[in-house]
């Protein structure tokens, strides 16, 4: 047996590219003869187009200019509804709304173009915050301007608070959060000689972009080919908004007979592209003395922005993690996403999970300060254990780290100890700063939600070519959490081979099978698992070819000749399997919402100057559950990259909307975390298997993202003595409270 | 007419003086290792060296570099042989997109202290969203 590949620190696979600039992103290609694209953007929130008109002193006979009557099929982008245009025909509904494309030789004459076209509007009234659009000051959407509604239900609420003690309410508030991935989106498209549309671009799931662009180009599937280029960070910003942005490019290209690529600026970037959801969650406790949680009322409600693109998901992902990691007797969880007239709010890291742990989290908090225990205790009492039942009926069985992880992690930081520290701090008056500590617990679903999974049905598999290369087939993208490397490691595992003889394709629709979107946390833990058993299908074969198996590529050559039988090349593909026992309701949210969850503990230190008011984060110590780390150092980057967004989140990244647009579109005044703001960070990796993943691995990807904002609010409590219900925490606000409480 | 040198070699720029130092390394030379990010000089991602200083080239007109030697991440190394300080990265998780990786490994390679804090300060020109920069620290560190 050769050596361990999975539970090592393997290299990258793609870094070495990565670190000489040699990796290709989707503005390094150069196309010959072919032009840029540019998009012009609604200016009003809501209304009517009634008049567009070109400059007559701009040479337009140098543009191609593509307008919704262009479009060959549907003018809508599908996703989960299909009620998002591609280009507004003349109805408004939000700002930097898609109208129409220009597109030129030079990049600098297309954007200069569009400062050459004028819009006007007949001017509506806006539906601009959840409260407006819930009082349907105008409906904007449907009959009540609700995107979608959920409920889940565990015995009976007002039983619940009969036993209750204490009753607790609180009511919490988040913000938009941007993506702010490090490269903007962009895509190049072009029509091959036999009219297949290809697109290549920085993206995250080749497929959705697939079945959008099948329906606005009304082509066969084979006539629609996506590929993915090395891409710059995603995060879920990429999840839906390529649909746009590659159907905007190849109409261009289309109506042009050119090659067309579309790179948007920063700017632009983060007006137009999805957000983080801002949510309102109000929760309502019941408690006994003895700290035993009896009822859970909680309600959310997210603002989804003009259409619906991913809110239903978002939405039912937050519903099922509305309680915290928390058992609880009774429970009744309400939620609604609501229209307004801002672009759509779309996929980001944690998909309404850290809105619905911050609330719980600070509610956690409230609670025990209401009954008069430590907060660590009253979650020690009610956390996810073997045998809880959840809300929605599930009886978790194994793979519960959530208690494993609260000890690690309030051992190693020592939160007791610096409970006790800090207060003796903040008590001599002379210190320049107040100091704290907080802490949170949360799980997170891992893969799609309830019978998701089995309606993707996803494939991948392994490649054997004649040569006796080894290939994965997979349309999971690497966006720079390592997908490809584990998949190597987790593939070279299985065939007793070392990961340097695993090759990757590259994530191309006309090349790999569809493995579904790399969402969810899913990556890993499902087609990582499609991976491991197709390798196995793989090594069995090799097992019949050649008595031992194969160890070096040579030999793998020589079985290969056998195997491929005059094939250049034979592929093994394996889908995903319904569990038997995993059952789900999707109309009364009853049963298994996740196949698993992973669980994490944090705490976090800070540090308020008494001057500035500005919070600083000293320590980060945090405990993971994911199962299995296939790569240890890959699954720390991914866990210490969470946590610093998390931070962000809560400290800096406020997105200053006013009139239903992003004012703030710069990364000059959208503070994300840099090198000094960001704390060191101890991680500890947990490992309660989970049956079945691959080598017992779980989600990672977005956990991180879900706990830390409500342990800043903690540690700033802890510091000051004010809870704030609402992030950021930005220093000025801070300062008003603080003033407001003793001037 | 405008030379100055790219990675040691003598270059020669005939085009308009107020073009971007980015857009010059990236369409007129091929240099496309060098990369935009926010086109303000907030993100870092474009980080060249202009005489031996770390530069944001989306802020520099080209007409500014007469006479000045431009060095860029495709002086550092090549996949097959990489730069000490490239080895560091690979091998400390200091990259994970690698969209801000350049750049990085720009300002790295003329940092000399060894310290946490000293890193971190020195670094703080350069944003990332994927790493939370630990890893990119001890890549630093341990080059």
């Amino acid at each position: 047996m050769s050596s361990a590949q999975v539970g090592v620190s393997v290299e990258r696979l793609d870094a070495p590219q990565k670190l000489c600039g040699t990796a290709k992103f989707i503005d390094d290609y150069q196309f010959p003869g072919g032009l840029f694209g540019a998009t012009l953007r609604t200016t009003i929130a809501r209304g009517r187009i009634t008049k567009i008109s070109f400059d007559a002193s701009f040479p337009w006979d140098e543009c191609v200019i593509a307008r919704s009557t262009d479009i060959p099929g549907a003018n809508n982008v599908l996703f989960i509804e299909h009620d998002q245009p591609l280009l507004t025909e003349d109805l408004v509904m939000h700002p930097q709304q898609a109208i129409l494309l220009v597109a030129h030789a030079q990049r600098v004459k297309a954007a200069e173009a569009l400062k050459h076209i004028q819009v006007e509007y007949d001017e509506w009234e806006p539906v601009l915050s959840i409260e407006d659009s819930l009082a349907r000051k105008h409906v904007i959407r449907g009959e009540d301007n609700v995107l979608k509604t959920c409920l889940v239900e565990k015995g009976d609420i007002e039983e619940g608070f009969a036993m209750a003690d204490f009753v607790i309410q609180g009511e919490y508030r988040v913000g938009h959060q941007e993506q702010a991935y490090l490269e903007n989106q962009g895509v190049a498209a072009w029509v091959e000689k036999d009219g297949t549309i290809t697109v290549l671009g920085s993206l995250q799931c080749p497929y959705y972009v697939h079945k959008a662009l099948v329906k606005i180009f009304a082509k066969p599937v084979d006539k629609i080919r996506i590929i993915q280029a090395a891409t710059g960070g995603a995060f879920g910003g990429k999840e839906d908004y390529p649909s746009i942005i590659a159907g905007h490019a190849a109409l261009l290209a289309l109506k042009a007979g050119k090659p067309v690529k579309i790179i948007y600026d920063r700017e632009e970037d983060m007006a137009s592209t999805t957000k983080r959801h801002p949510a309102v969650i109000r929760h309502k406790t019941g408690v006994t003395k003895e700290g035993r949680l009896v009822a859970q009322d909680i309600e959310i409600t997210i603002d989804g922005g003009a259409f619906a693109t991913c809110s239903p998901v978002v939405l039912s992902r937050a519903t099922l993690h509305a309680t915290g990691a928390y058992e609880c007797l009774h429970v009744r969880v309400r939620s609604t996403a609501v229209a307004t007239n801002a672009p759509p709010n779309g996929a980001f890291r944690g998909f309404g999970v850290p809105q619905a742990i911050f609330a719980a989290e600070l509610q956690m908090e409230k609670v025990a300060l209401a009954v008069g225990i430590d907060s660590l205790e009253l979650r020690r009492k009610n956390a996810w254990r073997p045998g809880t039942l959840t809300a929605t009926g599930q009886h978790l069985k194994d793979s519960v780290g959530a208690l494993k992880c609260l000890s690690i992690c309030a051992a190693k930081s020592r939160y007791a100890q610096k409970r006790r520290e800090y207060a003796r701090w903040n008590s001599k008056r002379s210190n320049p700063t107040w100091r704290g500590i907080g802490f949170s617990l949360c799980h997170h679903g891992a893969g799609f939600t309830g019978s998701g999974e089995v309606t993707l049905a996803s494939r991948a598999g392994v490649s054997l070519s004649q040569d006796g290369l080894i290939t994965i087939l997979a349309a999971s993208t690497d966006l720079g959490q390592g997908t490809s490397t584990i998949f190597a490691q987790i593939a070279a595992q299985a065939l007793g081979l070392p990961t340097s003889l695993i090759r990757i394709e590259t994530p191309d629709t006309a090349m790999v099978p569809n493995s579904g979107p790399t969402v969810a946390s899913r990556t890993t833990m499902v087609i990582g698992g499609l991976i491991e058993r197709a390798a196995h299908d793989l090594k069995a074969d090799l097992l019949k070819a050649s008595r031992t198996l194969p160890r070096t590529q040579a030999a793998l050559k020589r079985a290969a000749k056998v195997l491929c039988d005059g094939e250049p090349v034979k592929r093994y593909e394996v889908q995903f399997e319904k569990p038997a026992d995993i059952t789900w309701d999707d109309q009364l949210f009853r049963g298994e919402a996740y196949g698993v969850y992973s669980y994490a503990a944090v705490a976090v230190e800070v540090e308020v100057d008494k001057l500035t008011y500005e919070a600083r984060v000293r320590q980060v110590t945090t405990a993971q559950d994911i199962g299995k780390a296939i790569n240890p150092r890959l699954a720390k980057g991914q866990i210490m990259g969470g946590t610093a967004q998390a931070l962000g989140w809560a400290l800096w990244e406020h997105a200053d909307f006013r009139g239903g647009w992003m004012r703030n579109s710069q990364l000059t005044n959208y503070l994300i975390p840099t090198f000094e703001d960001t704390p060191p960070m101890d991680v500890t990796i947990v490992e309660e298997p989970y049956a079945r993943g691959p080598h017992g691995a779980k989600g990672l990807g977005e956990m991180p993202m879900d706990l830390p904002a409500p342990a800043v609010v903690a540690a700033i409590a802890d510091a000051t003595g004010h809870w704030f219900s609402q992030i950021p925490v930005l220093p000025e606000k801070i300062c008003h409270e603080l003033l407001r409480k003793s001037p | 007419m405008i030379t100055f040198t790219i990675n040691g070699k003598k270059r020669t720029y005939k085009g308009l003086a107020f073009k971007r130092l980015i857009d010059v390394l990236r369409e007129d030379f091929a240099l496309t290792g060098t990369k935009e990010g926010c086109g303000e000089g907030e993100c870092g991602a474009c980080t060249v060296l202009v005489d031996d200083l770390p530069a944001t080239s989306c802020l520099i007109p080209i007409g500014q570099m007469q006479g000045r030697a431009i060095e860029t991440v495709e002086n550092l190394g090549r996949p097959d042989k990489l730069h000490p300080l490239q080895k560091s990265f690979l091998k400390h998780g200091g990259s994970q997109c690698g969209f801000c990786t350049p750049g990085i490994l720009m300002s790295a390679s003329r940092l000399q202290t060894k310290k946490h804090s000293g890193i971190r300060k020195a670094m703080a020109g350069h944003l990332c969203r994927c790493t939370g920069y630990q890893q990119i620290v001890d890549s630093i560190r341990n080059k």
